[in-house]
């Protein structure tokens, strides 16, 4: 299993690194291919947990369509493209105060919830090569979770009319 | 592998969009924060789908990336609607109060 | 009447009779009604179609409620049998136990279980008290863990003469509101609100759980905020609408830990026969009662406008008249002396009413009524003459309650109803056809002679109301003193007595200047000409109706109104005559208290009737308050003739001059209140509020004290309304102290808030983690 570990470390580090970057970068645009960055990596480590159509979903949705629409947001509120110094508020020290804080209280709390628990790599899902989970999870959106699935499609079509109706000009 | 170091990175990732979402002037890279918080959730899904044996992980995944979809759309349009009547987005001028 | 049985024997079968079983009826239609308005009256082409369709369901409702009266006075009544030996199943098992097993397959089957429990276990009414069983149904709404929450229906003789004067008086209002708001813009939010608000009342007096009341409570509340709101052009009447919106809503707070502590301290469930019944079988104890009772007061002190939160009602007068009626008469403010007397046995031990004394309702409600009568007195508007006699009324209601005159307090709701109802329409049909859509009785006078069956109306609701027999307010009025002076309530009594004089006094007032003397309408003649705008803020209530009045009648004078206003005016004037009647004390051989047999039960039973027997019909009593009342009239018309004819035009000097002055300025009397009343009752309280008054405009409220001291001005502020001009500095400086001290944590930076919350989310992530 160590060829993973190695992997997920490399990835670990450069989602981490470019998380951290995106919160901190003073460029608008630079933050945003830094959340590519990050998204990237979640689609690998999707990749990793077996999860092969989440991941191609994530590399379609997230950094194909929301990527672009952030990247088209920055454009239209005419945020400057360079260097710009000046994009966070006086709160640094607070944020950085709760969110550390926080992520104390998740480690915590996961570290006594599962210590050292290692993850079954003989399961189904861990087996379910060759698109196998891709499969079943078909099978179970169009059966279990048909309403859920519904639904998901009217709340975007809500968004879609929702967004159209906030952002035209009358 | 163990479990824990998917749901820690979730963790700390899940930190550094809180970060951005307090820190950050910007609206946009604020939704871009919650746009990572949202993606720490969808990681913790999947590791539980592994954890568990049980592929209704990967399923709530796919549905948190398509209300995370409409999410932004909403978002961004409320943003472009905040930039055109006050010419700026930063959340800070958004305050109407007088304190 | 079949008198029946004990247990042992074979029960026969009593039939609820539908009309009683079937009461949750009453409120679908309302809801049925309020839909059906709401989205398609529009749709159909004819004026005014909202008012024909609310109509025809009020109608209907009232023929419904007629029929559960009649089969309520012919229902069976049983012999109340005490427990035997299982008293502690906490289950009033009765000798008409056939009934719950009448239909036991039928029931089944629909889910419904039916049960006769009314008899709480004691000795003494062991075989002797006969009663008609309450009609129950419910369903389980829902079951969480061992408790099931039931919703459903009680129907006792109490819910039936309340059902009735609701369909009463709401049809009157209806059809009266038919020609008031005609053609008004909004005439369907209205009607569909006006149903609403009667269906919430219907559902309060028929729940039987305290769950369900509430929920019929706040509906109203709801209702009340659009009814009052209805033309939210002005602020004015938004404002009013808020404020009466917001003042309940303080007290349903108190309702609703009321509520909570009696579902657990009577063995958590909110059924209010079993709450009573806890309560009067020791089973919560003194104490608990206690804390309820108040609880549960504090929200009838909102609901009905009792003293200190009685500055909504007055100000409520913003809406249209028939809406003000309905809120005054039959819904709304007396859904407050309703859950008194629906929980009587909670407040008969948490205000140990037995004991005699006085407590803490009979304080509230004497003060109230005295108060507001004093109030009266110098409103030139007639809506809120009869506001406050409205409040001082339901002072009377309350006073009546807690003074262990169940049967008359409800009397009096029952009168009242009527002859309230009557006066508010009256009004409304003095401003719809003779002031031009004022109140201001400066601009009536001698409307006598324009408008005879208003005039003849009113005449009759304000013998009612003056307590003259045999008006209606005669008799009940008579028997809540005669209770109060029966039952050792000294203060009550007197109270009571000074409001009965207070009453006629001020109606008299108000009723010489609307309808007798000159008319003084044409003294306004250079407003009335461009009359849609050129009103005051007092009299902007109807302006709205301006429209609705040109295109049928001209503007030269006072006018009658046409039959849709004068025909429920007729009618109403008629019960206001003869329902006191009901009371009848059994002279000349005829029935005796017919009413109180009609709405007696087991609380009744075991509360008033254990401790203090019937109360009877006193002549020490009743000669005596109709002497008051017949000497308030005479101070009422000296008054009128000597202070104020011709007021505003003339310019007495002396004493009179001085006391017209007081009179007509009610800040005057505002700060004689401020002087006498808070200076001898609240003496240090109010001279240190005072004194912060003054000095507090520069954050003296970072001192120590502040927090005891800003709390004293809360109740000075209560004192009364008008005070509020000199408080409002002050706890405006109060406001501002806690505001500077507050106003760092809403600075209005959402990221901020953010911060905060995300942090104390983790906060309690970690103790949850750490200590769970």
């Amino acid at each position: 299993m160590l060829a993973q570990n190695i992997v997920f470390a490399i990835l670990a580090v450069t989602m981490g690194v470019s998380a951290l970057r995106m919160v901190t970068t003073q460029n608008v645009v630079h933050a945003a291919l830094y959340l590519v960055m990050v998204l990237a990596g979640v689609a690998a480590q999707y990749v990793l947990l077996a999860a092969e159509f989440v991941a191609v979903v994530q590399v379609l949705v997230y950094i194909g369509a929301i990527v672009v629409l952030f990247l088209f947001g920055i454009m239209l509120t005419r945020a400057k493209l360079g260097e710009d110094g000046d994009l966070d508020n006086d709160q640094k020290w607070l944020g950085a105060l709760v969110s550390t804080f926080l992520l104390g209280v998740f480690g915590l709390t996961l570290w006594r919830a599962f210590g050292e628990t290692s993850l079954d790599l003989t399961n189904s899902v861990a087996v379910g090569a060759s698109g196998v989970n891709t499969a079943r999870i078909a099978d179970s959106i169009f059966s279990d979770y048909l309403i859920p699935f519904e639904a998901a499609s009217v709340l975007l079509l809500a968004a879609l009319v929702g967004a159209v109706v906030v952002a035209r000009r009358d | 592998m163990i479990l824990n170091q998917f749901l820690l990175l979730a963790a700390f990732l899940f930190c550094v969009g809180v970060y951005g979402v307090i820190v950050r002037k910007n609206a946009v890279l604020v939704l871009m924060s919650i746009e990572l918080m949202i993606n720490s959730v969808n990681m913790n899904f999947v590791a539980f789908a592994f954890y568990n044996d049980n592929l209704a992980g990967q399923v709530f995944a796919l549905f948190a990336i398509a209300v995370a979809a409409a999410e932004v759309g909403v978002g961004l349009a409320i943003v472009l609607l905040i930039y055109r009547n006050r010419r700026s987005v930063d959340l800070a001028d958004l305050s109407e109060m007088k304190g | 009447m079949i008198s029946v049985l004990s247990a042992s024997e074979a029960a026969p079968v009593l039939s609820d009779g539908f009309f009683l079983g079937y009461t949750w009826l009453l409120p679908l239609a309302s809801v049925i009604a309020f839909a059906f308005i709401l989205f398609f009256a529009k749709k159909i082409d004819k004026r005014n179609a909202a008012a024909y369709i609310s109509i025809a369901f009020i109608g209907a409702q009232f023929l419904f409620a007629s029929a559960a009266v009649v089969q309520w006075q012919v229902r069976d009544k049983v012999v109340v049998v005490a427990h035997e030996a299982e008293g502690a199943e906490g289950e009033g098992e009765v000798s008409s136990d056939g009934e719950a097993n009448a239909e036991p397959a039928e029931e089944a089957a629909l889910g419904l279980g039916t049960s006769a429990r009314f008899a709480v276990p004691t000795a003494e009414a062991e075989g002797e008290a006969k009663l008609r069983p309450a009609v129950e149904k419910s369903v389980t709404w829902y079951r969480n863990g061992p408790i099931d929450v039931e919703v459903g229906t009680h129907v006792d003789g109490f819910t039936v003469a309340m059902l009735f004067v609701v369909a009463f008086i709401s049809l009157c209002v209806h059809v009266f509101s038919r020609e008031y708001l005609r053609d008004d813009s909004r005439i369907t939010h209205y009607f569909a609100s006006l149903a609403l608000f009667t269906g919430a009342m219907f559902w309060m007096v028929q729940s039987a759980t305290t769950l369900g009341l509430l929920f019929g409570w706040e509906v109203m509340g709801l209702c009340s905020f659009l009814l009052i709101g209805h033309w939210w052009e002005d602020t004015t009447n938004t404002n009013a609408a808020l404020k009466a919106f917001f003042t309940t809503r303080t007290g349903d707070i108190g309702l609703l830990i009321g509520i909570v502590i009696t579902f657990f301290a009577a063995g958590e469930t909110f059924d209010m026969a079993k709450i009573n019944e806890a309560a009067l079988t020791g089973k919560m104890s003194q104490w608990i009662c206690f804390v309820a009772a108040t609880c549960l007061f504090a929200g009838v002190v909102g609901k009905s406008a009792q003293f200190p939160l009685h500055t909504w009602l007055p100000d409520a007068m913003a809406g249209p008249t028939p809406a003000s009626s309905l809120i005054h008469a039959a819904t709304m403010v007396v859904a407050g002396v309703y859950l008194v007397a629906r929980l009587y046995g909670v407040f008969w031990m948490g205000f140990s009413i037995e004991v005699g004394g006085m407590n803490l309702g009979a304080w509230v409600g004497s003060i109230t009524l005295v108060m507001a009568a004093a109030l009266a007195f110098v409103q030139t508007d007639i809506k809120k003459v009869l506001a406050y006699s409205t409040v001082s009324q339901l002072g009377y209601m309350i006073m009546g309650l807690a003074v262990g005159g169940w049967a008359g307090a409800i009397f009096h709701l029952f009168t009242h109803a009527f002859f309230k109802a009557l006066l508010f329409q009256a009004s409304g049909s003095i401003s719809h056809s003779g002031s031009h859509h004022s109140f201001e009785m400066e601009r009536m006078g001698g409307l006598r002679k324009h408008m005879p069956i208003t005039f003849i109306t009113f005449t009759a609701g304000y013998l009612a109301l003056c307590g003259l027999p045999p008006f209606a307010g005669f008799w009940s009025k008579d028997e809540i003193l005669t209770a109060a002076s029966a039952n050792d309530f000294k203060f009550a009594f007197y109270a009571g007595s000074l409001g009965a004089f207070m009453t006629a006094c001020y109606m008299t007032r108000a009723y010489t200047k609307t309808f007798f003397g000159e008319n003084r309408l044409h003294l306004f003649h250079d407003d009335h000409e461009a009359h849609a705008v050129a009103v005051d803020v007092h009299d902007s209530h109807d302006t709205h109706a301006v429209a609705a009045h040109d295109d049928h009648g001209s503007h030269d004078g006072p006018h009658e109104s046409n039959w849709w206003i004068t025909g429920p005016l007729a009618v109403l004037a008629v019960m206001s005559t003869i329902v006191g009647l009901l009371q009848w004390p059994g002279w000349l051989g005829l029935p005796a208290y017919n009413f109180e047999h009609f709405i007696e039960g087991n609380v009744f039973e075991e509360t008033v009737l254990k401790a203090f027997g019937a109360p009877k019909f006193d002549f020490a009593i009743a000669i005596p308050s109709t002497l008051l009342g017949i000497a308030g009239m005479i101070v009422g018309v000296v008054y009128y003739k000597v202070f104020n004819h011709d007021a505003g035009l003339v310019k007495r000097g002396g004493i009179f001059g001085l006391i017209h002055k007081v009179l007509k300025n009610k800040y005057y009397l505002d700060h004689l209140w401020t002087g006498v009343v808070v200076g001898s009752i609240k003496g240090p309280i109010a001279k240190g509020a005072y004194w912060f008054n003054q000095k507090g405009l520069d954050g003296v409220v970072n001192t120590a004290g502040s927090t005891a001291v800003g709390a004293a001005r809360f109740v000075y502020k209560y004192i009364d309304q008008g005070v509020v001009d000199g408080a409002a500095n002050g706890l405006g400086s109060t406001a501002h102290g806690f505001g500077n001290a507050l106003r760092r944590a809403q600075n209005g930076k959402v990221q901020n808030y953010a911060a905060v919350f995300i942090g104390a989310v983790g906060l309690a992530a970690l103790a949850l983690v750490l200590f769970v």
